[in-house]
């Protein structure tokens, strides 16, 4: 419970830097919360808004944030067997399907308390992401230089903390090197998303780590 | 950016949300196939925290938010709760740019 309470103030951190930044990009500030309320997936925001900014097409920055998104569908699969119910309980549990909520999720081993973990994170990120993300829209101004105050250092920091406790075996850790290894050496030649995407062959090196051992 | 841009992303972030709970919710998976969607999450999460540390558009570059997230890789081990990991990253991030 506390865990799940201190996910979402940190998460808010970067919720205020999503709203500062939407709205320096020219992006409403209903529709930075409309953003935040309806795609709830950060990474994918950030990087609409970021091409939004750069002056790139709509039809882009959709594309874009919906390849970054499609990591979802992995998270998803991992967590189906603790995602069951009604359909309309499946359906909000879609929703709030995110990093977070993942994460905290399949770092537990006994189901009831992931499906816990699953709930209460997504709950609580999904209400401070929001508040902050209105909060960092009309308090942009005012908090100024997000790069000043190492906001941008939040967001992979803040990934980083989700995928410390993922990694519990050399298997796992093989696919994380090997994940970032293929996003990085895509990165300079291909559109945004897609090296998050190719990253999921990092599992190929978690599978020749688990043959090794 | 247009409601119609913004409805878009949702409906698409949607559906690749529903994936998992909408079509596999609740079923136990093979154990082999379980292991393997397990290494998943690893991967994709290593390589967010790679581009975003790293990735400027398509330029890889070394600036103050490496030494944020090194910072921050620290307090991981350490086993420093999340909110530490961030505040320690943004801490690092700031000082060294007030500095450099």
């Amino acid at each position: 419970m506390r865990k799940a309470l201190v996910i979402g103030v940190a998460v808010g951190i970067y919720g205020v830097s999503f709203g500062v930044l939407a709205v320096a990009a020219g992006v409403s500030v209903w529709q930075a919360v409309g953003l935040s309320a309806l795609v709830f997936a950060g990474g994918s925001q950030f990087a609409a808004v970021g091409v939004i900014a750069a002056g790139g097409a709509p039809l882009t920055a959709v594309a874009g944030g919906l390849l970054l998104n499609s990591r979802m569908a992995a998270f998803g699969l991992a967590l189906a067997p603790v995602l069951g119910g009604s359909v309309p309980t499946r359906m909000l549990a879609a929703h709030l399907l995110i990093d977070e909520s993942s994460a905290m999720a399949l770092a537990e081993d006994d189901p009831r308390a992931a499906r816990r973990a699953f709930w209460l994170t997504g709950v609580s990120v999904f209400v401070c992401w929001n508040a902050a993300t209105l909060f960092g829209a009309l308090a942009g101004s005012l908090i100024g230089d997000p790069e000043a105050i190492g906001l941008d250092a939040a967001f992979p920091a803040g990934f980083l903390a989700l995928l410390g406790p993922l990694l519990t075996d050399r298997a796992a850790r093989a696919s994380a090197l090997a994940g970032a290894l293929i996003a990085l050496a895509l990165l300079p030649f291909t559109p945004a998303g897609v090296p998050i995407l190719a990253a999921s062959a990092g599992v190929l090196g978690g599978l020749l780590a688990r043959r090794a051992a | 950016m247009s409601w119609a841009a913004i409805l878009a992303l949702a409906a698409g972030t949607f559906l690749l949300k529903g994936v998992g709970p909408l079509l596999a919710g609740g079923r136990t998976m093979p154990p082999g196939l379980d292991r393997l969607v397990r290494l998943l999450p690893p991967a994709l999460l290593a390589a967010l925290v790679a581009v975003q540390t790293f990735g400027d558009g398509r330029e890889l570059v070394l600036d103050g938010r490496a030494v944020g997230v090194a910072a921050g890789a620290v307090a991981v081990l350490l086993r420093a709760p999340f909110i530490v990991v961030v505040l320690v990253a943004m801490a690092a991030a700031a000082g060294w740019r007030a500095l450099t």
